[in-house]
């Protein structure tokens, strides 16, 4: 098992004709995923290396049988394109755009709340991996390998970092899910863990997070009340100062809200070890998982 | 991206929110003559984004031209908690009745606007919120259906406001929230909101915080941007697209992924030592992005040694390489520099750094390697 991407999930790819979106559809496509459509409106008809592109999502969840959508369209098209990959039918939405205007993001998480049918993973997300599944993104697959270990994380590079260090160490993961480092982030800390929570193949949870908002508090009380698998934490920004964005558009440190150490302790107090630095938070996984 | 007071008065204007008359002016004489047209008593403020400006000295009554001139001549160049006052804003003394306070804030943990009202404006409202919460009237808004006429009801007869004021300050809260939206605004702090001797409300002050994704669509806004109030390193950054923050340590940082990058500044600190910047090089650097990244890094005086930590995931580590030795081509760097090169393509890059054999240049396998290493050559200052 895994979660949210495996091989029944067929891939439409908006934005397919772009560069970044013909370089990641393929790589997504050679790593075995079911990619079976691009959309690009205006360019139905044209293929990208064997995936046939189309006018709209709807015309590719009709003809080709989409059930996932990798969002790739710049940021001032990528509200739009997930709400038409919504409105077409498709359940799972997950957007790589890095850049998308706060309100935008607000509009659309505040539309599809009311489809509880409809998740949203992203946006400013490095996607989705099920090694030897399927990968939906841009994840560099090749460093990843099947196993127990399931990964949720607001950034992408630290991501690979810390999975490389498990995979070192002998660990392979059920999904590698990053939920992005944006303001208002589809899917939350909690909506991944409970997915890792329910699927059998995951025996343990390792999430990542940062400065900025107040996810991690919450994923701390849900913990508590609702996991039973051990959760191993990591924190970054401890040395970031108050008032300026450390790159992700939601990496913030607002007066006293959202510091690291204040997630740190948040965690802790619920019983969640976390690890000082990537390196640590895999010998904690790896203690715990007996290796 | 924070707006300056008077930059976000204007805003407010453009929206019809009533603020006191004003100019703006960078020079002792500029701030007479703007004293003079708008007449005495009048207000000079210093212009900078920071609070506790009043209590710097930073806000002065003129009741005439000598005084004007005093008081602009003293906050002119005056340095308030780091920031040093380039501007400052003249504007008419208001008569002040009542000083309350009001703001929309961009809630990411209910993910809604959340609005908020009191009448203990003036003061720091932290305090107000901490000691007596139910001065503070609070209503989120559904983004979809925004503001109606009845949350400004609401929110005003929660937070006690007389009467006769109910309406007009209903009034003002929606055309405060219409520029939240049109505008694309992370924050419209208004403390204090003054209502006036003739029970007129008016915006006494303006706080402001623009999404800076969104400027795209506001051209006048990303205009508002004042390169003179930047850091050189910052403002330098910011033209060659790279994502760079300034810090107070001495050794620079250069990562891939925001994540990684915050990451790296912990683990520096981790191992006794306090990182220069923050720089993400973003995902598929390429080796002229490396180079200018060095070049940013180095324009800092402060540094004495440079980490780059990169955990090749699109970014390919013999770019990175291959950048790292054009930048010691073009600038001949004085600084040691540690490398720590891991994932895609590493043992094309190692090698090639190994080939180029850069006086200087120090390679690790692991982040805290990486970080224990650069720390002990800042406080020596010679690679090994």
């Amino acid at each position: 098992m895994s979660v949210l991407v495996d091989r029944e999930t067929r891939l439409v790819v908006t934005g397919i004709t772009g560069r970044e979106g013909t370089f990641h559809a393929t790589n997504n496509k050679n790593y075995g995923t079911q990619v079976v459509a691009g959309v690009t409106p205006g360019k139905g008809g044209q293929d990208v290396n064997g995936i046939p592109v189309f006018n709209t999502v709807a015309e590719s969840v009709d003809k080709a049988g989409a059930n996932t959508a990798m969002i790739f369209v710049p940021p001032r098209f990528a509200a739009d394109s997930i709400l038409e990959a919504a409105d077409a039918g498709i359940r799972l939405i997950v957007a790589i755009t890095e850049g998308i205007p706060a309100h935008d993001e607000l509009r659309v998480y505040t539309q599809l709340k009311r489809n509880p049918d409809v998740r949203l993973v992203g946006p400013n997300c490095p996607g989705i991996l099920s090694p030897g599944k399927a990968s939906v993104g841009i994840i560099p697959a090749s460093f990843f390998k099947q196993g127990n270990v399931g990964v949720v994380s607001r950034s992408g590079t630290l991501t690979y970092q810390i999975g490389n260090e498990l995979a070192q160490r002998g660990f392979g993961n059920s999904s590698i899910v990053g939920i992005g480092g944006d303001p208002v982030p589809g899917s939350s800390f909690i909506d991944v863990i409970e997915l890792f929570q329910n699927d059998p193949e995951t025996e343990l949870i390792v999430m990542s997070g940062e400065i900025g908002g107040s996810a991690e508090e919450e994923a701390a009380e849900y913990i508590a009340a609702n996991v039973t698998k051990p959760v191993v934490a990591y924190i970054a920004g401890f040395t970031a100062p108050e008032g300026k964005t450390m790159g992700h558009a939601g990496a913030i440190v607002s007066g006293t809200a959202g510091t690291a150490r204040a997630k740190a302790e948040a965690l802790e107090a619920k019983g969640v070890r976390v690890g000082r630095t990537p390196t640590e938070t895999a010998e904690l996984a790896m203690e715990i998982l007996g290796k | 991206m924070d707006l300056l007071e008077y930059q976000g008065k204007q805003l407010f204007a453009r929206h019809g929110i009533p603020v006191p008359t004003g100019k703006p002016a960078k020079t002792v004489e500029d701030a007479v003559a703007a004293a003079d047209e708008i007449g005495y008593p009048c207000v000079v403020k210093a212009q900078v984004l920071i609070g506790g400006r009043g209590k710097a000295g930073g806000v002065k009554l003129a009741k005439d031209r000598a005084e004007a001139t005093q008081y602009a001549t003293d906050i002119l160049g005056m340095d308030i908690k780091g920031f040093t006052v380039h501007e400052v804003w003249i504007e008419g003394a208001s008569q002040i009745a009542e000083e309350y306070y009001a703001s929309i804030v961009f809630d990411r943990a209910a993910k809604a606007p959340l609005v908020m009202l009191s009448t203990q404006g003036g003061m720091d409202i932290e305090e107000v919120a901490e000691k007596t919460p139910e001065a503070l009237a609070r209503l989120h808004v559904d983004p979809l259906l925004g503001f109606q006429d009845f949350h400004g009801r609401k929110l005003a007869f929660a937070a006690g406001i007389p009467a006769d004021l109910i309406r007009p300050v209903g009034a003002m809260l929606s055309k405060l929230y219409a520029t939240f939206v049109a505008e694309e605004a992370m924050l419209i702090e208004v403390n204090p909101l003054i209502i006036t001797a003739d029970r007129d409300v008016v915006a006494l002050d303006a706080k402001v915080t623009l999404d800076g994704n969104s400027l795209y669509r506001h051209p006048q806004n990303a205009e508002l941007r004042d390169p003179s109030a930047e850091d050189p390193q910052e403002q330098m950054a910011h033209e060659r697209g790279l994502t760079y923050v300034k810090l107070d340590g001495d050794i620079g940082i250069l990562g891939n992924g925001a994540g990684l990058v915050m990451s790296t500044l912990d683990v520096v600190g981790l191992a006794g030592g306090s990182a220069a910047n923050f720089l993400d090089a973003g995902g598929g650097s390429k080796s002229d992005a490396i180079v200018s990244a060095v070049e940013v890094i180095l324009s800092d005086p402060k540094v004495r040694a440079v980490l780059f930590n990169i955990f090749g995931g699109i970014t390919r580590c013999d770019e990175v390489a291959k950048g790292l030795i054009e930048a010691y081509g073009i600038i001949n760097p004085t600084v040691p520099f540690v490398v720590r090169l891991d994932g895609t393509n590493d043992v094309e890059g190692r090698k090639l750094l190994a080939d180029a054999n850069l006086p200087n240049v120090a390679t690790a396998t692991t982040m805290n390697e990486a970080a224990e290493k650069v720390v002990a050559l800042a406080k020596t200052g010679v690679a090994a």
